[in-house]
């Protein structure tokens, strides 16, 4: 059994993996471990890893983007499992193994590539910037968020906020991890704690106003809202103080609209353009003027 | 008045239309801009409102003035409600404001009608046109489009936004004449019409050498109609629907359930909003864009209105039950398009695995599929139904839902199962 220490990256997986598989070494034979001294326990070998050399391992590029994606999860049997599925498709002789969902190694990838998947998801949209103030230099306003993702999605989010937001300098700050752009480059520092960020902006009033007005009470779905919207973002969310008021409001707004007088129909106003309208439509041909046959 | 109080106004006037569609856009970023904004990936919803549709868009009218009489619409002109406009300033700043702090994906601009067609076009315009050529705005923009505008208007609409839009809201022209009077069908399809010319001409994948490339437009349309404010069956509105996906390629048809307004109109009385119906009448949609079936198949004349206690599908198959039941192993796709509890992406996956291995109802598991709904109606290695189960009277008593009241009532709305919800946003089965 050869143990494997590696951070917990995609990079530094692969590398190790690439150096397995040229050395032909199975997958069962291999324990992945992202903590050294939880390995020395089982194992006094040295996992120092050597460059590899030689031919380059072809696997599907389909492959690549699962393990870059799967890589961010937070499961722990995540390694031996990319390694397993790569073992497979080469030395294992199972090249068709993607189109197999019904494979059960296949499948737990699938899902660790959803999970982060929506995970990147919702930060795209659950993200929110605080305006912090405009560097004195350029002139560009400077934003900075605070987000909690479940698993380490700040590198792979990056590029889309870059792209999005390429005139402004923000800043999305995590737990683990922290994204800065200036207009010029995104660069990675450590994690911080929640107090980093500030937690609110002046516009988020405003924010609030459009919500609660957007909001049609006479259609409430509570739990449509929240299987898209769980309970855990809330608390970062400047809205989400207005959720339980909405909903505790809503069935007195409906008994209001239903029981206000209905009102009657007001003549047309003189107005050259509804006339011209109104002349239109009395000279349709009858013939659109059918109900149409089902 | 200040811009707090006009957008509690003119949010409130605009949240009847169901659209928040804000993906299918062209590919664009801000990328070495001093501007915000892209476009291109799937749609996003930045926020969830507890009627549990999304907010993507700042969805927002120029005013809720209008001179039309439509009697289902809170703003028509017999309205006593309060009226408010927004100078085109004022909804730039909105949108850029709430786009910076990522709140949305951009605007949806629509208007009551004030003056004449073109007068209120050029004030929606106006908006677009500052977003884009003053601020570098490269975010989402839907506007709502006029039938009677001018062509020279909808070509500017059109060059500026992402999606335009006109709603039929109701599927006759009968309807039309008793709920609102201004409004015209055929104007409305003829206006579709140009529209889509203009689409098909400026995404067209071949063009000859020497045809200058067309003015930018918008990548698609899309358009609402309502359900139960008239007495159109689900039939009459499906086949509407259907028309305008064939002849005029629209990207989507909203169904959007009436419900109760303030301001109510003595021609149009308040109910409550048919939720159910316009949730099955989504999945019909689902059906004929994604799973090749005809209006004819989901709601036909003898049986114009879809079943509100079964989803279309299933409805369908129980119909038409010599179909089943299907040998996943070998039926063609447009086949297990049709297997009650099967989605596009596992007849997808289906296909694919079957390639290599003979599939057993383990390998449904592995798909996470609902095999108690899919038993009935397949054939799987190591499974055989009895014919006489497919035969039985009590097939279609087995996927009812427990009895409850399917009215929704305002004083005690009943507690809808957690998959009616898994499509009700999107409308997938």
């Amino acid at each position: 059994m050869r143990t494997i220490v590696i951070e917990p990256d995609y990079e530094a997986w692969r590398n190790s993996a690439r150096r397995l598989l040229a050395e032909g070494v199975p997958p069962d034979e291999v324990l992945w471990s992202e903590d050294a001294q939880e390995a020395s326990l089982f194992t006094g070998e040295d996992p120092h890893v050597e460059p590899v050399t030689g031919n380059p391992i072809k696997v599907p590029p389909a492959f690549l983007d699962m393990a870059r994606s799967a890589a961010a999860h937070t499961d722990t049997r995540r390694w031996g499992m990319l390694y397993r599925v790569l073992w497979r498709l080469t030395l294992g002789g199972e090249r068709h193994l993607l189109s197999m969902a019904t494979d059960g190694d296949v499948r737990e990838i699938q899902n660790w590539c959803k999970a982060v998947g929506r995970d990147i998801h919702k930060m795209h949209a659950f993200v929110r910037f605080r305006l912090v103030g405009v560097n004195a230099d350029t002139g560009r306003e400077q934003f900075v968020a605070w987000f909690e993702p479940d698993y380490r999605i700040v590198r792979l989010s990056a590029s889309f906020f870059r792209k999005r937001f390429a005139g402004m300098d923000w800043s999305i700050l995590t737990n683990y991890e922290c994204a800065h752009w200036d207009g010029m480059q995104i660069h990675f520092t450590a994690g911080v704690p929640r107090g980093s960020a500030p937690n609110q902006d002046a516009l988020d009033d405003l924010w609030r106003t459009y919500y609660q007005n957007i909001f049609n009470p006479a259609r409430v779905k509570i739990s449509a809202m929240q299987s898209e919207m769980p309970k855990k973002y809330w608390k970062n969310l400047p809205e989400a103080p207005l959720i339980a008021g909405l909903i505790a409001q809503s069935a007195g707004r409906v008994k209001g609209m239903l029981e206000t007088p209905e009102r009657p129909a007001k003549s047309a106003p003189k107005n050259e353009y509804l006339k011209m309208l109104h002349d239109m439509n009395r000279s349709e041909p009858p013939e659109n003027k059918k109900p149409p046959q089902p | 008045m200040d811009t707090k109080r006009k957008l509690e106004i003119l949010a409130d006037a605009a949240k009847y239309d169901a659209s928040c569609a804000s993906s299918g856009a062209a590919r664009k970023d801000s990328t070495g801009s001093k501007g915000v904004g892209s476009t291109g990936g799937s749609g996003i919803c930045h926020s969830y409102t507890p009627d549990g549709r999304c907010v993507s868009l700042l969805k927002v009218l120029m005013t809720n003035a209008c001179l039309y009489d439509c009697h289902y619409c809170i703003n028509r002109r017999s309205s006593n409600v309060t009226r408010a406009r927004f100078t085109p300033e004022e909804v730039v700043k909105l949108t850029l404001d709430f786009y910076k702090r990522n709140y949305i994906e951009g605007l949806f601009l629509s208007s009551g009608i004030i003056r004449s067609a073109d007068y209120t076009m050029e004030l929606v315009i106006e908006v677009a046109r500052k977003l884009r050529e003053e601020h570098q705005f490269r975010g989402y923009i839907h506007l709502k489009t006029i039938p009677e505008a001018s062509q020279a208007l909808i070509a500017l609409a059109g060059r500026y936004a992402d999606r335009i839009s006109i709603n039929v809201e109701l599927p006759s022209q009968q309807s039309l004449d008793t709920l609102a009077p201004e409004k015209n069908l055929a104007r409305t399809e003829e206006a579709m019409g140009h529209i889509r010319e203009k689409i098909d001409e400026r995404h067209a994948e071949k063009r000859g050498p020497d045809t200058p490339k067309p003015a930018p437009f918008a990548t698609g349309q899309s358009t609402q109609m309502l359900v139960g404010a008239d007495a159109s069956t689900d039939a009459v509105i499906l086949g509407c629907a259907d028309k305008l996906y064939t002849v005029h390629r629209l990207r989507r048809v909203y169904y959007s359930a009436f419900s109760p307004i303030p301001e109510p109109s003595a021609i149009l009385p308040l109910k409550a909003p048919p939720l159910i119906r316009e949730h099955r009448l989504y999945q019909a949609d689902w059906l004929l864009r994604f799973y090749d079936f005809k209006v004819e198949e989901i709601a036909s004349a003898a049986e114009p209105n879809l079943d509100l206690a079964l989803d279309p599908k299933l409805s369908w198959a129980l119909r038409n039950r010599e179909r089943f039941p299907v040998d996943v192993n070998r039926a063609p796709r447009e086949m297990l398009l049709r297997i009650p509890g099967l989605g596009v992406r596992n007849v997808e996956r289906i296909v694919s695995a079957r390639r290599f291995t003979r599939l057993r109802l383990a390998d449904l598991l592995q798909l996470r599929l609902q095999l108690k709904k899919l038993m009935p109606f397949i054939i799987t290695v190591d499974h055989h139904p009895a014919r006489m189960g497919l035969d039985s009277d009590s097939l279609r008593a087995r996927f009812l839902p427990p009895p409850e009241q399917i009215e929704l009532d305002f004083e005690a709305p009943p507690k809808p199962a957690a998959s009616d919800f898994s499509s009700v946003r999107s409308g997938e089965l």
